[in-house]
């Protein structure tokens, strides 16, 4: 009875502090643990149901995301030649790319454990990177680390690093090549033809 | 006759290069148009072979006969990784890699069942080529290597010539035995990889662009440990900054992580031309840009073997990059 309060005490406290005052490494700890959550108890997820794994990243994934961020750190340099219009256009399609390639990931998951490494950041910082393990039995850990600012309405996500990989960098040749050979519009155009391509694919397949 | 096949083609490819290194468009990949070439081979073979292969494989063997599988492949690695460990120095890990060895192979049944993981020892991930990375030894070359994929000069001449060596399997006898269990070996790693592939074909706009560039941050993580060195002050990495553009990629070299005094302060730095994108756009609001003589100086004491002629425009370019980058930057 007594443990019962405590963790409704707990659980209060935990809901009473609002996403903004929440330390970055906290909130994806907070994350990442109600996203696993929902996939243990969801079949449907974990059979692929691509409209509840919509729903789900929408909840409680993306709005800890800053897609502006993240688009312009993948474009580098020549994020400053586009103008504003352009910069919002990159920024949808690059958003719809990731969110549809990478939520699709959540179906692979088989009993992990996320483990967080203690926080090297000094009180006043800004901008840092939270490191995560993800354990699995006979394989090495995969580290996945999150690199967060600060903002009014909270920490938020502007990279993510798996293994050492950044998923948003990674585009940057990519990037830098096509808007070599057709400018800004011609890299919208390609990401909006990768996004309908892939959303063609997705009506394909029966999921 | 299966390895020295693999050389042979391999070997052709590190060293008959030299013919094809002014095809590639893009800076940092001088091979371009022979490794898209030998990507677009591997990737055909991959869909009509291993791939089906291994999906066959997936589909047969149930999840915990394909971990075993896994496990026991991986136990004999351990020693070499070992070994490798020590080579650079971190004896403790070495040490916990030989322990792993010896627990799995007899109380984790010939290294079917990991139990060393259990107990708190780690695996780790070491080979030759991180192992003279570590040692200040530059990559060269991304180069996609027949069947085996991507690599570079110098972890492809590691893996040829050394890496296997110190892999126990190649040492059986009977050759149909061994090959067979190379080939085990080979499918059950590409079934482990399955999901990862398709979603980096779905991810990549350029799938070779896509594959060399996360194989070349893989490996640079992979060297440093995965804790890749990465500056907290804006105002610092913004002369690094300069230092990055200044070498325009024109290699993909990786040079060890060293601590230098800049002003007087010590500095941990990215190998030369390395930095990673988090400090490039660390989002500062516009700072005086370090640029002109006084950057130069302080980036030019560490980088000066690598300073092209037009340094100084590129430091003003990038100045403006951040400028440019602190006004549009998301930030309210």
């Amino acid at each position: 009875m007594m443990r019962l309060l405590l963790g409704l005490c707990i659980a209060l406290f935990a809901a009473a502090v609002p996403a903004q005052d929440m330390a970055p490494d906290v909130l994806i700890k907070k994350i990442s643990d109600e996203v696993i959550e929902i996939i243990k108890q969801d079949k449907d997820i974990r059979a692929g149901n691509q409209k509840k794994i919509n729903e789900l990243v929408d909840a409680k994934v993306l709005p800890h995301f800053n897609f502006s961020h993240m688009t312009a750190l993948a474009v580098g340099r020549n994020w400053p030649k586009a103008n504003a219009e352009q910069q919002k256009m990159l920024t949808s399609e690059f958003r719809n790319l990731l969110v549809r390639t990478y939520s699709s990931a959540l179906t692979t998951y088989k009993n992990q454990v996320i483990e967080l490494k203690p926080l090297r950041a000094a009180a006043g910082d800004t901008d840092v990177m939270v490191r995560t393990q993800v354990k699995q039995p006979g394989t090495e850990p995969v580290s996945i680390d999150y690199s967060m600012e600060k903002t009014p309405a909270g920490w938020k996500v502007y990279d993510v690093v798996v293994g050492g990989v950044s998923l948003v960098t990674n585009y940057r040749e990519t990037f830098n090549a096509e808007i070599r050979d057709g400018g800004v519009d011609g890299l919208i155009k390609s990401l909006a033809r990768k996004n309908s391509s892939l959303e063609t694919q997705a009506g394909s397949k029966p999921k | 006759m299966l390895r020295r096949f693999l050389g042979v083609l391999s070997l052709a490819a590190l060293i008959g290069l030299g013919g094809c290194a002014t095809t590639g468009g893009t800076p940092g990949d001088p091979l371009e148009g022979y490794n898209r070439a030998m990507f677009g081979f591997n990737d055909g073979l991959d869909k009509v072979v291993f791939k089906p292969l291994a999906t066959g494989y997936k589909t047969v063997l149930p999840q915990f006969a394909r971990t075993g599988v896994t496990n026991f492949f991986s136990n004999l690695g351990d020693i070499w990784i070992g070994i490798n460990n020590i080579l650079q120095g971190k004896v403790e890990a070495g040490a916990g890699d030989f322990v792993r060895f010896l627990v799995n192979s007899t109380v984790g049944v010939v290294g079917l069942f990991d139990v060393a993981s259990n107990t708190g020892l780690e695996k780790h991930n070491e080979d030759l080529g991180q192992t003279l990375g570590r040692w200040g030894m530059g990559s060269g070359a991304y180069v996609v290597l027949p069947i085996l994929g991507p690599s570079n000069v110098r972890d492809g001449l590691s893996l040829l010539f050394v890496d296997w060596r110190g892999y126990p399997v190649w040492y059986i006898n009977d050759v149909s035995v061994r090959n067979s269990l190379i080939a085990v070996r080979f499918i059950d790693a590409r079934a482990n990889l399955l999901d990862v592939s398709d979603l980096a074909e779905e991810a990549a706009l350029d799938h070779y662009a896509y594959i060399r560039d996360a194989f070349i941050q893989r490996r640079r993580s992979l060297i440093y440990d995965g804790e890749p060195p990465r500056e907290p002050d804006p105002d610092k990495a913004s002369e690094a900054g300069a230092s990055k553009d200044a070498v325009a990629r024109s290699e993909t070299e990786l040079p060890p992580a060293r601590i230098i005094t800049q002003r007087g302060e010590r500095v941990i730095t990215a190998g030369d031309g390395e930095r990673t994108p988090a400090q490039e756009f660390s989002g500062a609001p516009a700072q005086p840009v370090a640029a002109g003589p006084e950057a130069a100086d302080a980036a030019g004491a560490v980088y000066e073997p690598r300073v092209p002629a037009n340094y100084g425009a590129l430091l003003t370019v990038s100045g403006e990059v951040r400028t440019g980058l602190a006004q549009t930057s998301p930030r309210p």
